[in-house]
């Protein structure tokens, strides 16, 4: 029996698991997936929003302006890469700048710091790449970037460290309720736990429907991204907004915080909870859009494009706390952005509700840090030699585009929770990420992969389940031996 | 720090001919540094044959055409490391132009020391100087991303070069029916290879109205297993979540936009991309080097010279080239003329050397050399470009001014395949009161 059960590895479960892993809890991680960060964690602008999009008084505001606050401590304790750049939301033109005051008194009202509204003179100095346009901006300093998957598996980490165990590939199938507590079904056996929380995601709604009779709707609402490569990383230096819309935020351009150049997303509500494909309407828009606010962006530099999806809920505010008819039954539904920025927050808030129920006692052994991935380039020659000395690995580069050595990777495998495939890999220490997007890496990568895990290659998986890389040894091609191809 | 005369970043086939040029030639401190476990680069997983016919006048496969040049090097002993990744190079001269290395004021001119830092297993990170820098690094292929195509990111799409190293160098098989999407020559050989090996390849796809490959392989790899090349059309979605379950192909227009109505559907596991070679000039830009956006390799002088002097280009760093014949020929020429830039250190005798720009009509994307001193050219000067579509019954000619100094008629030129003049020392002398030198394609 667990005292709490998550569903859902992204970087709102890796939040509360972290939170909840400071008290004496038996706490599971349920995850669908091979990996933590594998859903709308994975594949989102890496913002650390200022907090003056949602509407006041809501909980989404609440939690953007807190969770901003708490990202700075957060980096430093769990060694995850985020900076504070700043956002500027362009103006074009001056009918628009009621707008633009009326962006500005709501992120006073929410609580936002420094906020201050650029003119075209002040908005050239910072970013001489605006667009002719532009005539104002709304500055916010307290914006920032953040590596998303580096901030959900610093999370998860820290949580396992403490004791939170996590099951992947474990897809939850049911949820009732059994002895005062909860039955969770999945097709790798049945968990009973006194508390579920439900952050899966753009499942939320599945879950929350299986034990509540106040139904709630999740739309998958996706966005589609180009990242451009480094060379182009520094065209502007902070995010860039576009004056809010209906559907969002609009195409903004931003650093990354590796240095990149990245545009997107675009905003369109889909039917597939996996729909997760470009399309050619999404890279024309982006395309189009990018440059409306940012001049000359360099678009042959695009080295990848994906697509996420963002959990909207039809009310568009984050639904967090237990339906009034699912007592121990701890909703984590609609996390859409700012989610990212929020999870310190959320993890926060939900810890705080299922304290209130179950009162466990401060844990006195709790570990506050973690060391993040070392990255060689960060040392001086003298600190990267004896390292190198020590461990030869390290000076063995692997990943040429982004100079990413044998050690790194073996770092990343070894880890708990461990990358277990290419992008797990990529995610943790970036080999793959650049400019060939893994094409000279791929075969090094899977042979690590291979030698670290005891799997043959053949078993090396893209992304776990039937990603797999290679069909075979040459020649098994799996047709019947003499037999016609079909 | 270990100053070296010259030292070769890349032992793929330029640098290899490059160093044993270089050494042929009086260089005498040489060092190749090579990324990979093995000399030879991109050769030894091209062990289909075909190589070496123009240097050899036979037919070898891919590692016994790098094997002679190896030879060449052990026979010369000429140093290398391998496993050595170059991470940094820096030119003092540029970053400080007060240094005292560029001091040409009492006429002796001292070669600017670059530092080269490397990393490797053994040695950690280390520097090294080079007085003369031979850049030989290769290319890359161009991803998917680059393209945009549209779907899904599962597994099985794989640049065409990477699943070549997979099945030849690491025997396995990248997947089971394939749809291949460019026709590049690798593209082609692994068409052939795939089916070699089980695979079922169902139809190879280019853009273009014609192929990137060369003629040759589209009959040796494809018509000879019939396997259908595709013209004018392209891949608009990739289905399949975990692993690719099929691609969608579409015939295009003229703008190279798909025409709707067209679509086919192949049911496949993998995808593989012939897109084009970029070459890798990360390093180069280190340097401050200018880069040809048409070749995204760096603009060169006769002597295969960057813009920073003692610093040389050759093979597909340099542009891409169709045969490694023609890499190892340009590569001597560098390697020659690093060592006569070496030897050269001293009195100021050439610096006011006429040199003449070299340009081009409408119909050539590039040529390279883009400036010649005549002066410092060989005997010979081999001119190399590419013309951006097909060409029937037409004329190469190059003019001085109004006077045409070459001409030479050509059935058939086609983007994929790369075009050279050879032009006389002689004449390229006669002409140094002209400006430049126009590169022409006339109809006949």
């Amino acid at each position: 029996m667990y005292d709490v059960i998550i569903i859902g590895a992204g970087v709102s479960g890796a939040a509360i698991a972290r939170e909840l892993s400071r008290y004496e809890l038996n706490i599971c991680v349920l995850e669908r997936d091979e990996d933590v960060c594998c859903g709308t964690s994975k594949a989102n602008s890496g913002i650390v929003h200022a907090g003056y999009d949602a509407a006041s008084g809501t909980l989404m505001a609440s939690l953007n302006v807190r969770g901003n606050e708490l990202m700075e401590q957060l980096a430093q304790d769990l060694d995850f890469p985020f900076r504070r750049t700043g956002s500027l939301v362009i103006c074009r033109s001056p009918e628009d700048m009621p707008r633009l005051e009326e962006l500005k008194a709501r992120g006073i009202r929410n609580g936002v710091k420094d906020l201050s509204i650029l003119n075209r003179k002040e908005l050239t100095e910072m970013e001489p790449n605006i667009s002719d346009d532009a005539v104002a901006a709304l500055y916010a300093p307290s914006a920032g970037i953040v590596c998303p998957f580096g901030l959900n598996i610093a999370l998860a980490e820290n949580a396992a460290a403490n004791g939170v165990e996590f099951c992947f590939d474990t897809e939850v199938t049911g949820i009732t309720r059994a002895d005062g507590g909860w039955l969770v079904v999945s097709k790798q056996g049945n968990f009973r736990t006194k508390i579920v929380v439900n952050a899966a995601g753009v499942y939320a709604d599945r879950f929350h429907n299986m034990v509540s009779k106040n139904k709630i709707h999740i739309t998958p609402r996706k966005g589609e991204y180009c990242l451009l490569d480094r060379s182009a990383g520094a065209h502007v230096r902070h995010t860039i907004f576009t004056l809010p819309g209906k559907l969002g935020k609009g195409i903004l351009v931003t650093p990354t915080i590796h240095g990149n150049l990245l545009i997107g997303p675009t905003a369109s509500d889909i039917g597939d909870r996996e729909g997760t494909d470009t399309t050619c309407a999404g890279m024309e828009q982006i395309m189009k859009n990018a440059n409306l606010n940012v001049k000359n962006i360099p678009m042959n530099k695009v080295i990848t494009s994906f697509a996420g999806l963002r959990a909207h809920e039809d009310g568009h505010e984050f639904i967090i706390g237990e339906p009034e008819d699912a007592k121990g039954f701890i909703d984590c539904a609609g996390i859409e952005s700012p989610g990212l920025t929020a999870c310190p927050a959320i993890g926060e808030m939900a810890a705080g509700i299922i304290c209130g129920r179950l009162h466990p006692a401060q844990k006195t052994d709790f570990i506050a840090e973690r060391k993040g991935f070392l990255n060689p380039q960060t040392l001086t020659s003298e600190e990267r030699n004896r390292l190198i000395r020590r461990y030869p690995a390290y000076g063995n580069i692997i990943c040429r585009c982004e100079m990413i050595s044998e050690g790194e990777i073996i770092d990343a495998i070894r880890r708990s929770p461990g990358a277990r495939s290419l992008d797990g890999v990529k995610r943790r220490v970036r080999a793959g990420m650049g400019r060939c997007q893994s094409g000279f890496c791929m075969p090094g990568v899977m042979k690590i992969l291979s030698r670290e895990l005891g799997i043959p290659r053949t078993e090396i998986t893209k992304s776990g389940g039937n990603s797999r890389i290679i069909s075979g040894l040459n020649k098994e091609t799996g047709y019947p031996a003499g037999g016609d191809r079909p | 720090m270990n100053i070296y005369d010259i030292v070769i970043i890349g032992g793929g086939p330029a640098g290899l001919a490059a160093a044993a040029s270089a050494k042929d030639h009086g260089a005498d401190s040489i060092l190749i540094l090579e990324r990979d476990r093995e000399l030879g680069g991109i050769l030894n997983q091209c062990i289909h044959n075909g190589f070496g016919l123009h240097t050899f006048k036979e037919e070898l496969t891919g590692p016994e055409y790098a094997a002679r040049y190896i030879n060449l090097i052990k026979e010369r002993k000429i140093p290398y490391m391998l496993n050595t990744m170059v991470i940094d190079v820096s030119d003092p001269c540029r970053d400080d132009p007060d240094s005292s290395h560029c001091d040409a004021s009492d006429g002796i001119r001292v070669s600017p020391v670059r530092k080269i830092t490397a990393i490797n297993r053994t040695d950690g990170l280390f520097e090294i100087g080079a007085k003369a820098v031979i850049l030989a690094m290769g290319c890359r292929e161009r991803p998917r991303g680059a393209l945009n195509i549209p779907g899904y990111r599962p597994a099985g799409i794989f640049s065409a070069g990477t699943a070549q190293r997979l099945v030849n160098l690491e025997g396995y098989l990248p997947g089971r029916e394939a749809v291949i999407l460019g026709s590049g020559d690798i593209g082609l050989i692994m068409a052939r290879r795939l089916t070699l090996e089980g695979a079922k390849v169902k139809a190879v796809v280019e853009i273009m109205p014609y192929s990137g490959g060369l003629k040759r392989n589209i009959v040796q790899c494809l018509d000879d297993y019939g396997i259908p090349l595709k013209l004018n059309h392209t891949v608009i979605d990739i289905r399949g979540k975990e692993r690719v379950e099929g691609v969608t192909v579409a015939r295009v227009d003229e703008h190279r936009k798909p025409i709707p109505g067209t679509e086919e559907y192949y049911s496949c596991d993998t995808l593989l991309l012939s897109v084009g070679l970029i070459p890798e000039n990360e390093l180069t830009e280190k340097l401050g080097i200018r880069l040809n956006p048409a070749t995204h390799g760096p603009f060169v002088n006769e002597s295969l010279e960057t813009d920073s002097p003692g610093v040389f280009a050759c093979g597909n760093v340099l542009h891409v080239h169709d045969l490694v014949d023609y890499v190892s020929e340009e590569a001597s020429v560098a390697g020659k003329c690093a060592a006569d830039y070496i030897r050269r250190i001293g009195p100021l005798s050439d610096g006011n050397d006429p040199c003449i720009s070299v340009r081009f009509s409408d119909g050539i994307r590039y040529t390279v050399p883009s400036v010649i001193h005549p002066a410092r050219t060989d005997e010979t000067l081999t001119l190399r470009f590419r013309v951006d579509r097909v060409f029937r019954n037409c004329r190469i000619a190059l003019y001085s001014g109004e006077e045409r100094i070459f001409q030479k008629k050509r059935l058939v030129m086609s983007p994929g395949e790369m075009e050279e003049i050879r032009i006389s020392k002689q004449k390229l002398m006669q002409c140094s009161g002209h400006e430049a030198l126009t590169l022409k394609i006339e109809h006949i």
